[in-house]
Formats: C-alpha cells, structure tokens, sequence
C-alpha cells in the first residue's frame, strides 16, 4: 500500500514535469474592469495562432503596473494611466520607457434604491459632490430635487456606498468629482483609495452593487456593464454641455470622440466631463501598457500584432460585451503609436 | 432520591442536550452552505467543467480543467513542504526539547499562523518570486506550505502529548531507544490525531486566494512543469465571483462545490488507506 | 543500565546516564537534531517574515513613529495613515468571533466525544471538517447573500429592540458592521475548535471518567469537571487556532465588515479590520508610502497577535491547577 502511494506520487510528480511547451506564452496582469473583455479577445486571439498564449490575471491596475515594472510580467493594463512618478520608475528599471494604448472605454454610473422612487433621475455634479461629500444628506434636499420636478423623493438619509477596494471604478469617479468640485479636489482628491467622508465600503463592483440592492436609500456608483448586466436601475448625469445623459455605449464612446481632439500622443488622458453635446461625463479608458522595447522579438511581434488586431477586428467584440468601442480617431492615432515599440 | 441529587441530574440532562444543540447547529451552517452552492452552481457541473479550458463570457462549455489541475500540484507542494516542517517539528516539542524553546517555537507557530493570507502571499512573492521574475506553482506551493506549518505543528504536539504515560513505559521497559519508541509507539498511537490535524491544514490551504494572487498568479491555460504560473479554484473562483456575469458566477459557485467535493474525497481517501488500526482503543 | 526518571503522564526529555555513544549510536542524537532543525526553521520562518515587514514599512515608521497607533485618519492621497480604526477592528470582530464559537465549539466537541455513538461522531466530525474547506471567498459571498440580509430584517432590530439600551445595539442596522463579521468569523473557525477538541477529548483515559462517576458525579459532572479539565490544554490549543485565524481573516470579513474606517461602541456600525484594508488596497497601492503603510499595517497585526497570545497564556498560567492533565503553556 505505500508502494501504491509511492507510484501515485511518482505519477504526479512526472505528469508535473514532463509536459513539453511549445506554444509561447506571453503574461499580462493588471485592471480588473476589462477583464471580461480581454479574457474574450486573447481566447479568439489565441483561435487564430494556435502557438500563441496570452495569460492575463486580474489583480489590479495597481498590480499590474508594479508587475510590468518589475519584469514579472510582459505587459500590463490599468484603468488609471501611470502617473510621472510611475513612468520614470519604469524608465529608470529598464533604460527605456513604457506605452500606454487605450483598449475600451468604461463609465462609471450613480445607482440606488428608494422606496417608491421607479424611474430615472436626473443628477447635477453639484448634487452628486454633495452627497459624497456628506454635506447633501436627505433624498428630497434641494440639489436633488430642483433636478427632479415630478418625482416624489422622500425625506429619508441618504446611505452612501463606495468601493472600499483600490479600483479603477473609484478613480474615475474622483477624477470627475474632483474636475467639477473645487471642495472635492481639496478635501478627498483623485485615486483609486481615498478617504470618503461618509459611506459604507462595498467590496468590488458587486459589493457595491449588492450593498445598494439590499439597502433601502442607498446611493452608489458602479461600472456601466455591471449595471446593465444586471439589471440595476441609474440616474442621468448632467455633462458639460448641461444636457442630462444617461450612460450607454454611444455615449460613453463620444465622450472620446470628443476628447481625442485634444488627445496627448502618449494617451495619457483623463476624459471626464468631456465636451460633447451626447458625451457621458463620467467615462474612461482603459490602457494597456506595453514596455517600448523588447528583448524577445517573438513575444515583440506577438504583442504587436494582437494590438494591431485589438484595433481592428477587436473592436467589433466589445458591444456584445456591454464595453464601448474606441472612436475612430482615437484608433488611427493608436495604429500609428504602434510602431514605437521595438 | 434527595432533591440536590434532582438538581444534579437536571442540570446534567439539560447540559448535554444543549452540548448536542451546539453540534446540531454547526452541522446544519454545513449543509445550509452545501445547499446553497448545489443550488446556484449544481447546473454548471458537467463533464465539460473537468475536462475543458475556461471560456470567454458569452461562450458555453468551459471548464476549469486546468485549475483543478492546478490546485492539485499547488496542494501537492504544500503538503510536501508544511507537513515535515510540522510534524517532525512537533516531534521535536513533545519528545526531546526543554520548556523554554518549546515555548518559543509554539508562539512562533502561533504568530505565523495568525498572519494575514495576503501577507504570505507578499512575502513569499519577495522570496520566490522577484528573485526570478516570473509567477510559478513553487511559488505558491511555498505559501501555502507556510500556511500549513503551525496548524500541523500544533495540533500534532497535542496529539503526541496525549499518548498516555504507560504506552512509553512500557517501550522504553522493553529497551526501546527513545527514537525507536517515538517511531513505533507514540506516532501510531497519536495517528488519528495527526492525520486531522494534516487534513486541517491541507482543508484551510486548500480555499485560500489571496496568496495565490502573487505567486501562482493565475493561467488561462494548462500549466506545464512547476515553474510557470497556475490557474487553481480559489482564483477562478475570486475572479468570476466579482465579474458582473450571471454565467461566471453560477461557474464560482460550482467551482465552490468541486473544491469541497475534492477536499470530501481527499479525506476519505486518507482516513480509509493511510489510518490503518490503533494501537490505542477508542477510551 | 539506563535510569530514566519520566514523570508521569507529561513527555518531557529524558534526562539520565546513558551515554552519549550509546544514544548517537540508537539514533536518538540524530533524531534529535533532525526534529530541531525543523522546529527551529519554523521560528526562523517567523523571524524572517517579521523582519521583511520590518524592511518594507521603513518610510513609515520613520514618518509616522508611535503616532501610527493612535491615529484614526486613513488618507491614501494626502498621505495620512493611522492604524487605531484597524486594530480595533481586529480586535472586536475576532473577539465576538470567539464569543460565539467557543461555547458553541466546545459543546458540539463535547457532545461528540462523550455523547455520540462512534459511527455518528465520526460522520459528522467529517462534516465539520469540510466547513474548514470552504473557500473564504465563498464564505464571504455567503455572508453577503444570506448574513447580511437576515441581520438587517431580523437580528439586529430584534437585537435593537430588546437589548437597545446598551451602547451595544445602538445605531442604524445596515446590516454589515462588525456583529455580521464576527458571526461569518465564527463560522469560520469553528471547525477547528470542535475538530482539535473532539480528538483531545476522545485520548482522555477512560480511567479518568468512570473514577468520577464511581464517586457519583453525574454524566455531566463528570465531563465538566473531570474530563474536559484533563484536556484543557488541547482545547486550549485549539483556541489558539481559533483566534490566529480569526485574526488574519482577509477575504470573508472585508465583504460583511463594511469598510469603513470608524471606532464605534456599537456592534451595528460598520468597521475595518487590518487584513481586510490589506487585502482591499495592497493591489491597487502604488506609491512607496502608501504601500510600506499597508505593510506597517502588516507588521502591527502581528504585534497584535503577539500580545493576544501573551495575555492569553498568561491568563492559561494563572489559573492552570496542578494535575491538569498534559501540562504545559
């Protein structure tokens, strides 16, 4: 009987060891808002060269950018672009820097659940600023209601719930907040953690979602899939332009289109608030970080040539998937940034 | 029958029927979550979830193939690594050391056990996975390993305590050497006790995520070899669960229920080969 | 030939006259320096891990020094970290946890030892064991599909409603705070209490029970004063399992907890725990100050868990009778 177990773990051991690789694998890590969307792109990617493995494992923007700055990986991709102090962290690493290339665009939407309240309202930054600052706390306050003539908002408090986890999501909603509150941008900041003055912390996208679900009078913020992926009810956001939009795939996508006028080529650009008549004012990219030199030509020409058909084939994946498409514009400046990987 | 002695026997009978509420009670949170995961998740378990890769959102028929595999060689290391570390280290305690240093290695075991699981992760990140660059199972098998250490060592020592003092006698009576007697005495006395406290440890390692998050990293695909990063159940299930998918939750949950059923299976297996007959009867 | 003076019934070394080549050539020196070695890399392990949290925390120890333990601000983008929220959210939780699961633990233990026919204790000691198995991940899911809500529409105003006067039950029930966390913690370690338990209490000698209930003691009596005494240090033990796992809990308890930086009297309001802040903001921390912050944090837990080990030993050592069984702290 322990001859058996020795064979077993012999077994084991070997059928650990023995498997040949042929296929190159290439190792990717970082925001978990596209995960979804990439896991789809580098599996049909991965149809068409049958040699080529793509792994990518969601731990973070966070961890992604200290993955790809560490070597551990080959590439890496954030909801937040690298910051200067990043940047140079990498250049000083490794000798040479790293490219950033938007993939999808995300939106952040305000979610809640009052009683008695079924529709849509409509949300000013002015109002949205307060709730989360604490200084707007009852559903039928001014702010709220001079928006929403019609509805009957009671006179309850307001139950706030934020990410407690480093996100993406939390990003994009402080970047917003703090572009259209000055008392924001001095008090809290932009980040993916930051110090809420009021609020429960929800875990993740679906703690959010769930701590407003079950909660009466609660307020919160997720990402646009995840409210139409499951059915959740969101408010009107107010844009630059004063007109209320609700956040879909058009007009997440033309908050970009609006801002690529004005693009920097290392598309490092935040696109809150953009100007648009149709331009959701709470949306994002997503990036993928990609170093611009490559040691390995074979992983070189891998990343290079998924990228190139991220830009094309790819797009046509993302509406399925409930993630906006990049704008054209934004897509030719992408193809040309490409060549500057080597 | 006086009336003290009423009491007595009241208080007797009320006692040990609430002991056997208390055992109701944890029963029941068992099977209250068995039944929650049959429920959500039994539709996503088929022949395709041990055999498949997973799938991208919107596809069916993915599988956790290669994360069941994974868990497996994960686990398998671990063992390799915590369960020596425990056991001979609790050999050590019971048998051979003075009070002072056991002392210190059971509140070392007991700090180590109470660090968080991401801190393990953190730290065995720095030692075996930065050096190398890369994500690898060794990596991860080492943290959980480490996990594994002060479970089994603790509980083992107690177990190996709890020989009674006439088993050692009498080997030693009989001119047994004192590793000879630990080898054919006390160890097979203590083996019940030792194999629950290993099958703790390999139960407790066996859900953990988060330091897996920095040393197996996570795989898409099969993982050759034990140098390349791994997909395994805790993982998937992390990254499905907080995915705004109904498919991929209904596929965490059935994740859950593969992972128990593994570790139900393991136990038998253990407790029905390795435990053979005990020299000690059941007092 | 050998005199060895073993005291009865604890194992400790033989101390005599055999000598030294008679015990190398047994095999007994080697066996004992292999056994060391391995106890000693447990305790190198230890300090190894301590003195990497101790290396990756320097910026912030140096900035904040002893004000890290009394600060409650917790600001990643001004740059303000303070632990005093964390560690009493560790603190709580972990101590409701046990609050619940020890009685509960033991009785169940109990119960299976003394009370059970084999075949039942055996069969749902094999249960239990399973709930050791269940991922945190699940388990936190599963506080917050079923915890959650049953503590916002029943428990707590139930709770609120009887026992409302104390500071305890004060405050709205939003149905995650630091009561759900200690509950799912409870869960969680329960297993191991019963587990470790059982098997301490099936070794006592049978000597030891029926000498009691020879003296007319009752069944209970017997098992409370006689034989559960006598295993006092394996549950003991098990107890220590108990709390360090409710210590370094991560992924359950940051999804019922609330994640919200407060110290509050009540057990209604929402809170944080060390390792959940950990685990939600590690990921995502970029910064050098933010991150040796977090692992500041890390490296406080432990301290925590030091000290908590310390007063309860202490407290074994101080009420420890003689004859209790298998003696040691």
């Amino acid at each position: 009987m322990k001859r058996i177990a020795g064979w077993i773990l012999a077994a084991l051991v070997l059928a650990g060891v023995a498997w040949a690789q042929s296929a190159l694998l290439i190792n990717g890590a970082g925001a978990t808002f596209p995960y979804p969307m990439y896991s789809k792109w580098f599996d049909e990617y991965h149809k068409k060269n049958a040699n080529l493995q793509i792994n990518y494992q969601s731990i973070g923007s966070g961890g992604g950018i200290k993955q790809v700055t560490e070597g551990t990986v080959d590439f890496g991709a954030s909801d937040g672009p690298m910051n200067d102090d990043q940047l140079k962290a990498f250049q000083d690493k490794h000798g040479f820097g790293i490219l950033h290339f938007p993939t999808v665009l995300g939106a952040d939407v305000p979610t809640y659940n009052i009683p008695g309240v079924t529709g849509e309202l409509n949300f000013t930054p002015e109002a949205l600023a307060g709730v989360f600052l604490g200084k707007v706390t009852k559903w039928n306050d001014p702010l709220i209601a001079s928006a929403n003539k019609g509805v009957n908002l009671p006179a309850n408090d307001i139950v706030v719930v934020h990410r407690s986890d480093g996100s993406g999501t939390t990003y994009i909603w402080t970047d917003y907040l703090s572009k259209i509150s000055e008392e924001w941008k001095n008090k809290v900041g932009k980040g993916t953690s930051v110090n809420w003055p009021v609020g429960l912390g929800g875990k993740g996208n679906e703690g959010v979602a769930g701590l407003v679900k079950q909660t009466p009078n609660a307020f919160g913020y997720v990402e646009l899939i995840y409210a139409i992926q499951n059915n959740m009810p969101y408010g009107r956001v107010k844009n630059s332009s004063g007109t209320f939009i609700k956040a879909n795939l058009e007009s997440v996508t033309a908050a970009a289109a609006g801002a690529s006028k004005n693009m920097p080529d290392d598309f490092r650009v935040s696109i809150t608030d953009a100007p648009g008549k149709t331009a959701y004012p709470i949306s994002s990219f997503t990036w993928l970080l990609v170093p611009a030199k490559f040691s390995d030509a074979g992983k070189r020409d891998a990343i290079k040539g998924f990228v190139s058909w991220m830009l094309a084939d790819g797009q046509n994946y993302a509406e399925a998937l409930s993630y906006a498409k990049l704008p054209k514009e934004v897509v030719a400046k992408e193809k040309l940034a490409l060549a500057n990987v080597q | 029958m006086t009336s003290s002695l009423r009491w007595r026997k009241f208080v007797s009978g009320f006692m040990l029927t609430m002991t056997g509420v208390c055992a109701v009670v944890a029963v029941s949170v068992l099977f209250l979550i068995l039944g929650y995961l049959v429920y959500h998740g039994g539709t996503s378990i088929g022949w395709n979830f041990f055999t498949k890769l997973p799938a991208p959102v919107g596809e069916t028929g993915g599988g956790m193939a290669n994360a069941i595999l994974g868990s497996a060689k994960l686990l398998m290391l671990a063992s390799l690594f915590g369960v020596p570390i425990g056991f001979f280290g609790a050999i050590y305690l019971a048998e051979f050391s003075g009070g002072t240093i056991a002392f210190v290695v059971r509140y070392a075991a007991d700090l180590l056990n109470g660090v968080p699981s991401i801190v393990i992760g953190i730290f065995a990140y720095s030692l075996v996975v930065l050096p190398f660059k890369h994500f690898s199972t060794l990596a991860g098998g080492f943290a959980l390993g480490l996990m594994m250490i002060p479970i089994t060592l603790r509980s083992t020592e107690e177990f190996l305590r709890a020989v009674p003092g006439a088993l050692r006698e009498g080997a030693m009576a009989l001119g047994a050497s004192k590793s000879r007697m630990i080898a054919t005495v006390i160890v097979p006395a203590a083996y019940r006790g030792i194999l629950t406290a290993i099958l703790l440890a390999f139960a407790r390692v066996a859900g953990e995520t988060a330091p897996l998050l920095f040393t197996a990293f996570g795989n898409r695909f099969w993982s050759p070899g034990w140098n390349q990063p791994t997909a395994s159940l805790p993982v998937m299930i992390f990254t499905y669960a907080i995915a705004p998918y109904e498919d991929w939750h209904r596929q965490a949950w059935a994740a859950g229920l593969v992972l128990l059923g593994l570790i139900l299976v393991v136990n038998i297996v253990a407790r029905g080969i390795l435990a053979r007959g005990i020299a000690v009867p059941r007092s | 030939m050998a005199t060895t003076t073993t005291t009865v019934p604890s194992a400790g070394p033989v101390v005599g006259s055999r000598s030294f080549l008679s015990r190398l050539r047994e095999g007994d020196e080697i066996a004992r320096l292999i056994t060391f070695l391995f106890a000693a890399s447990v305790v190198l392990v230890t300090l190894l891990l301590v003195f990497e949290l101790w290396q990756g925390s320097v910026l912030a120890r140096h900035k904040f020094g002893l004000n890290f333990f009394f600060t409650r601000v917790w600001d990643p983008i001004f740059d303000q970290f303070g632990a005093l929220p964390f560690i009493y959210g560790t603190v709580l939780t972990s101590a409701v946890a046990l609050a619940i699961a020890v009685p509960l633990g033991i009785g169940a233990a109990i119960f299976l030892a003394e009370l059970a026919p084999q075949k039942i204790s055996d069969t749902l000691q094999f249960f239990i064991d399973l709930l050791a198995a269940v991922p945190s991940v699940i388990y936190g899911l599963l506080g917050v599909f079923i915890v959650i809500p049953l503590m916002r529409q029943y428990i707590q105003p139930a709770l609120k409603s009887t026992l409302g006067f104390l500071p305890l039950f004060q405050g709205p029930a939003y149905g995650v705070g630091f009561l759900t966390a200690g509950i799912v913690l409870a869960i969680m370690v329960i297993p191991y209490i019963i587990s470790v338990s059982r098997e301490v209490l099936l070794s006592v000698p049978r000597d030891q029970r029926e000498a009691a209930l020879a003296l007319g003691a009752t069944r209970w009596e017997s098992t409370w004063k006689v034989v559960v005494p006598f295993a006092r240090n394996g549950i003991m033990g098990s107890i220590f399992l108990a709390l360090a796992r409710a210590l370094g809990e991560t992924m359950a308890v940051t999804m019922v907890i609330g994640n919200t930086p407060t110290i509050s009297a009540s057990l209604f309001s929402p809170g944080y725990s060390i390792a959940a802040v950990i685990a939600n903001e590690f990921t995502e921390a970029t910064g050098d100050l933010y991150l040796q912050a977090l692992i500041e944090l890390g490296l406080v837990l432990f301290l925590l868990t030091f000290i908590l080990n310390g007063l309860a030993r202490l407290m074994i050592v101080a009420t420890s009778q003689k004859g209790g069984g298998m003696g040691h702290a």
